[in-house]
């Protein structure tokens, strides 16, 4: 006759003794806003079970400055130099986002050449951004190689910027209505010298990291993002295509000429860590074919709006010497560009993810409102919910992926 | 574009309370405040609108009534195309409006921040606290009757506070000498000045009302 064998329940027992015995007590731990690997001024306000984070709240504003506040009391030109301040880390892409923005509400379209231009530097600032992102990242994970590697190359490409606009980091580049100035002679040629160059440093770059066992176990696996909560968290840019959602503006609602230009957009499959990364770096091997086939088909004749006279300010020379356009010069540095009234939304596919403005106008050459829509703001909402369950190491590694900056988020 | 017609033909048969907004780009509609969180989620469940960009909320001016319009931007990932959808808020001192945090998680932040800058409440939203100034902080800097260059307000931190007696100052130069305003206006009034001159550095600034 069999007896049922019952095991003897240690399960439960090894647990109410845990419970008893080895109690353990929730601690709350601030990391940032001064983290290294915060990238800014950002406060997590994390609740740690020994090493297993349960609750992260994100603490925001140590970088807020009221730029909305600030774009609503001076001229649209005037507001150049704040774009710069945004996402800083791609001043030319905020420039070009935000002329384009202005322009919708003029209903006013640039040149050619004006475009191209916008097109090519749009792409640079990508690949300048992504790489301190991709130099950063290897410093979150313990690669410091990756940093030095990244730097080089992000010089160079300063100094193109510098040659260009005057100025390494706040470029202030665009006007409403085109560019602050016309290329200067033979940049473009060393745009594309920068390009031939720079593929060979990229491959041998992402190659320290991509296949880097101690890199895949730092990223592979961790910080999932599903498709569908990469959507509802509004996520945007290389966070959304990581998680298999092909959106991109650039391909899917064409600005600037976007258009005309071969490229692909690369989608992640799982969502985690080492997608978004792996999205990066092949957009900047994407960026350069954009900007060689710029380069290549670059289009000759006028780089500002010429008919929009009382939205691009005339050229200098022209200024001292004419009547009118004396006037016009004065009209559109005091009252600003004229615009009509209406609403207007406009998103650019920047660096890190679709950075919006949003302009309400009552006429005139100053904002009613204008709320600006940062990816990075969106992106950063969904760490409540992705920093559930993961250990605080993993913390650091998924808010290098993310690639955020504060400047943008707080605004 | 038919696209355009379409859904604001759509959101109108099935909401007759919807009205088409004036919009220089992408289709837009009015809705009275009570209908737009089943609005919302039509446009999502049935145009595909899955991904909420935006909300926001515009201040008309003190005298303006209804004072407050919040604006909700929504972009398809599959059709890419834009909505914006606009309700009047209810209230022109404490503006209310209802949360899309139950379509969207995306939303939380979103109103936090509206919350926050524009004093616009979220009715149902499960957290609404300030996100970009501190808590406690007084006043909702976005509203057109709040200075461009600040209001003096304690420092966040209390404890530093009482033993510096140190405070968040206004700006110096009244927020700028460059300052402009909106609308259309004569060469005169548009001319880029101080924002409130009743004082400067070496005048002494009034007493506030308050």
């Amino acid at each position: 006759m069999a007896t049922e064998f019952a095991f003897p329940d240690n399960a439960s027992k090894i647990e109410a003794a845990a419970s008893q015995e080895f109690q353990t007590e929730k601690m709350s731990l601030a990391m940032g806003p001064s983290h290294p690997s915060t990238h800014g001024v950002l406060r997590l306000q994390l609740e740690l079970d020994g090493e297993i984070v349960t609750r992260c709240d994100p603490m925001l504003g140590y970088l807020h400055r009221g730029d909305e506040k600030i774009a609503e009391n001076m001229t649209y030109n005037q507001f150049v130099p704040y774009t710069d301040r945004l996402d800083y880390l791609a001043p030319l892409a905020n420039n070009v986002a935000y002329a384009i923005a202005v322009e919708k509400l003029a209903k006013l379209e640039v040149p050619a050449r004006c475009q191209a231009i916008r097109v090519i530097v749009s792409e640079l600032a990508r690949i300048s951004a992504h790489l301190l992102g991709l130099g950063a990242y290897g410093i979150d994970v313990g690669a410091w190689a990756v940093f030095l590697y990244a730097f080089e190359e992000r010089e160079k490409l300063y100094r193109l910027f510098e040659e260009l606009t005057g100025a390494r980091f706040t470029t202030s580049y665009t006007r409403i209505g085109g560019v602050a100035r016309d290329v200067p002679e033979g940049w473009t040629g060393r745009v594309d010298a920068f390009c031939e160059q720079f593929l060979p440093i990229l491959e041998e770059t992402l190659s320290l990291l991509t296949r880097n066992k101690i890199f895949q176990d730092r990223t592979a696996g961790v910080g999932i993002i599903s498709k569908e909560d990469a959507i509802a968290y509004g996520l945007t840019g290389p966070n959304l295509r990581g998680s298999g959602v092909g959106l991109d503006l650039r391909k899917d609602r064409p600005y600037s000429g976007y258009e005309q230009y071969e490229f692909d957009v690369p989608v992640g499959n799982n969502g985690d860590c080492l997608d978004r990364y792996l999205c990066r770096g092949e957009e900047m091997r994407q960026s350069v074919r954009i900007i060689r086939q710029a380069i290549k088909k670059f289009p000759s004749g006028a780089w500002y709006a010429e008919e929009a006279k009382k939205i691009f300010a005339p050229q200098k020379a022209k200024v001292l010497t004419s009547m009118e356009e004396l006037i016009n010069n004065f009209m559109i540095v005091t009252e600003g560009p004229q615009m009509p009234a209406g609403e207007v939304y406009f998103e650019a596919e920047n660096p890190k993810g679709a950075l919006g403005f949003f302009i309400v106008s009552k006429g005139g050459g100053v904002p009613w409102r204008m709320k600006i829509r940062s990816p990075s703001f969106c992106n950063l909402s969904i760490l409540p919910k992705v920093c559930k369950g993961p250990l605080v190491a993993d913390v650091v590694s998924i808010l290098g992926s993310l690639d955020f900056v504060m400047g943008e988020c707080d605004r | 574009m038919t696209a355009t017609a379409d859904v604001t033909a759509a959101l109108q048969s099935k909401f007759p309370r919807v009205t088409p907004r004036p919009s220089g780009d992408h289709p837009a509609v009015n809705l009275p405040p009570s209908e737009v969180v089943a609005a919302l989620k039509y446009l999502r469940d049935e145009f595909a609108y899955d991904l909420l960009v935006d909300i926001t909320a515009v201040d008309w001016g003190v005298e303006a009534s209804p004072r407050f319009t919040v604006i909700w931007h929504l972009l398809s990932t599959t059709r890419h195309e834009y909505v914006r959808v606009a309700a009047d808020c209810a209230g022109d001192t404490e503006p209310v409006a209802p949360t899309a945090t139950g379509l969207w998680p995306a939303a939380d932040w979103h109103e936090r921040e509206t919350y926050d800058l524009l004093g616009v409440k979220f009715e149902n939203h499960p957290d609404l606290r300030r996100i970009l100034m501190w808590e406690g902080y007084p006043y909702h800097p976005l509203r057109k009757d709040f200075p461009l260059a600040g209001i003096d307000v304690p420092l966040p931190d209390i404890e530093v506070a009482d033993i510096t007696g140190a405070s968040v100052k206004p700006a110096p130069m009244m927020g700028g000498p460059f300052v402009a305003s909106s609308g259309e206006m004569n060469l005169t009034e548009a001319e880029p000045r101080a924002k409130d001159e009743s004082w400067t550095e070496r005048k002494e600034k009034p007493a506030d009302e308050q």
